[in-house]
């Protein structure tokens, strides 16, 4: 997956956990908390969408490195290489 | 090697709680097994049929109402956490509601600020004592695994300097919620206080069974198992850990962990020996439980002149929290008109419930006979005090029906028709078998959306716990 197709990835992940937030606009290099509303049950709940998604595992000590969306595409990019973007969100 | 267990998951009761829990474990991959003694789903939150009409059991109100958005609360964090969209559960607002005591009224709704002019205006002297106990509650993480009981009779008897205010307060949060006579723990205090006062009531469109048919709609969408009429007889264990459960039917179902919402007494009692002894030591079992009566009218209640949403009483100057040593205590209760809900579509008729403080043990003593004949009796008497503090439903009521502690415990299974379960609570969800997990109201999420919270924590350590449980 590219970069672009990671942040697309998350972004989806994203509009299925909270399909009432607002994800126009993001910015990338921000922390994804700032933005919108999300908490630590949230962010567990995307390390299982990876998870179940695409195979990933993320140990806990490392969930901080998905705190922005720079951050998700830089991190996941070797984990996520060669894999086809899978879209589930509404 | 002995082959998996076929389910990874076998939960007991299809209450809020075990509903809630079910779709989380069943999103992430694990096969989950609901179990439900009833022929409807719902627990102490169902519905049935009398003469065409769907009667709700024990809704009166969704608690925890915030508006759209509202970031961080439990109302938010549920629906996320069950991917469920706000307006799926299509809110309709209280009016108001009112604490009554003989000479005094506090009204309340969805906006705190109500509640607060309500103190100056009656209470002029106690503005800053109850804003210190809004920040104590503020303060407060009622979720501390580790904290010990604290009255919160106690406690806000020496925050605040008007008895008469104390007893007040614990009036709506006893009723909505307290296991324990006479007082609720402080931290179950803070709960009911956030759920009910800082944010409000509201009512799901056509009452509670279109949200059970959400849950069980996007349980099973996701590939949850439900059976109905499976009461659970039997937890299969070694000592230490469960194997999974006898049905009353005999049949026996393998799972790798087990939830039950059947309550905490309940669940020992399922484990049998030597775990059921035990039950003596579990602390004592919860002494209470009402009577709910409905009146269906041919009126609106607004039409007749009453336009609260739910009206907390207490017909005296102290609040006496107890099983009564009688069949019902009229001193006390609670009346609803869900009618006084907004609503899209407005019920076709009026309805108001009446609440009351029920023994148990003397309702169960009864013959059929006599019990048919209390149930009108009991419910007239409690009227006799309901009626000042809302209107007489009676020339107006085109068909009502009651149920008794003794209608609660048949179906739920809660000994004693408990209601709110044991006093103790149970913060970690845990059982003498690590692999059994307990949910629901004896965890000590309290309401509708409590229960759901619950299901929802529970599953959610147990999902945590299994981080390299591979895809099937």
């Amino acid at each position: 997956m590219t970069r672009e197709e990671i942040i697309t990835a998350i972004r989806d992940i994203i509009t299925t956990i909270a399909p009432d937030e607002e994800l126009d606009g993001l910015d990338t290099a921000q922390p994804l908390r700032d933005q919108i509303e999300l908490d630590s049950m949230d962010f567990l709940d995307i390390v299982m969408e990876l998870r179940k998604r695409y195979g990933v595992q993320v140990p806990e000590a490392e969930y901080g490195e998905l705190s922005t969306l720079d951050g998700c595409a830089t991190y996941l990019g070797p984990k996520l290489e060669g894999q086809e973007l899978k879209l589930a969100g509404a | 090697m002995p082959t998996a267990p076929p389910y990874d998951a076998i939960l007991i009761g299809a209450g809020m709680s075990g509903l809630a829990a079910g779709i989380r474990l069943a999103q992430f991959d694990q096969r989950v097994l609901l179990l439900e003694r009833h022929y409807l789903w719902g627990g102490l939150n169902s519905f049935y049929k009398r003469e065409g009409r769907r009667l709700d059991v024990g809704l009166h109100a969704l608690t925890n109402y915030v508006p759209k958005g509202t970031r961080g609360a439990p109302l938010t964090k549920i629906l996320r956490q069950l991917r469920l969209r706000y307006d799926d559960l299509q809110l309709g607002e209280q009016s108001f509601s009112e604490i009554a005591f003989p000479d005094t009224r506090l009204r309340f709704s969805n906006d705190f600020e109500l509640l607060r002019s309500e103190i100056g205006r009656v209470f002029p002297g106690e503005v800053d004592r109850f804003e210190a106990l809004v920040r104590e509650v503020d303060e407060t993480n009622p979720f501390d695994e580790n904290a010990e009981f604290v009255s919160a009779r106690e406690k806000i008897g020496a925050i605040l300097g008007e008895p008469l205010l104390v007893e007040m307060l614990l009036l709506p949060i006893c009723y909505y919620g307290s296991a324990r006579e006479g007082d609720i723990d402080w931290y179950q205090f803070v709960i009911l206080f956030q759920s009910l006062l800082q944010e409000g009531f509201a009512r799901p469109e056509g009452g509670i069974k279109p949200l059970l048919d959400l849950l069980v709609a996007r349980y099973r969408e996701l590939g949850g198992e439900l059976r109905m009429r499976s009461g659970v007889s039997e937890i299969l264990h070694d000592d230490e850990r469960c194997r999974g459960v006898r049905l009353q039917s005999g049949e026996e179902l393998l799972g790798t962990r087990v939830f039950s919402s059947a309550g905490w007494g309940e669940t020992l009692e399922l484990l049998g020996p030597p775990f059921a002894e035990s039950v003596e030591g579990a602390g004592e079992s919860g002494e209470l439980s009402f009577v709910e009566s409905m009146f269906i009218l041919d009126q609106h209640c607004a039409e007749l002149g009453h336009e609260a949403t739910i009206v907390f009483f207490n017909d005296a100057e102290t609040f006496d929290y107890r099983r009564p040593d009688a069949l019902t205590d009229p001193r006390s209760g609670v009346i609803c008109a869900p009618d006084n809900y907004a609503s899209e579509n407005p019920l076709p008729e009026g309805i108001l419930r009446l609440t009351t403080l029920a023994d148990h043990r003397r309702w169960c003593a009864l013959d059929e006979e006599s019990y048919r004949a209390a149930k009108i009796r009991e419910v007239d008497t409690a009227l006799g005090t309901a009626s000042r503090y809302a209107f007489d439903p009676r020339p107006h009521t085109v068909f009502r029906d009651a149920f008794t502690p003794r209608t609660i415990e048949h179906f739920t299974g809660r000994i004693g028709g408990a209601v709110y379960g044991w006093p103790e609570k149970r913060l970690d969800g845990s059982t003498p078998l690590e692999n059994l997990h307990l949910i629901g109201t004896d965890q000590g999420f309290l309401g509708v959306v409590g229960a759901m919270l619950s299901g929802i924590s529970i599953a959610n350590r147990c999902l945590a716990l299994q981080p390299t449980s591979s895809n099937r």
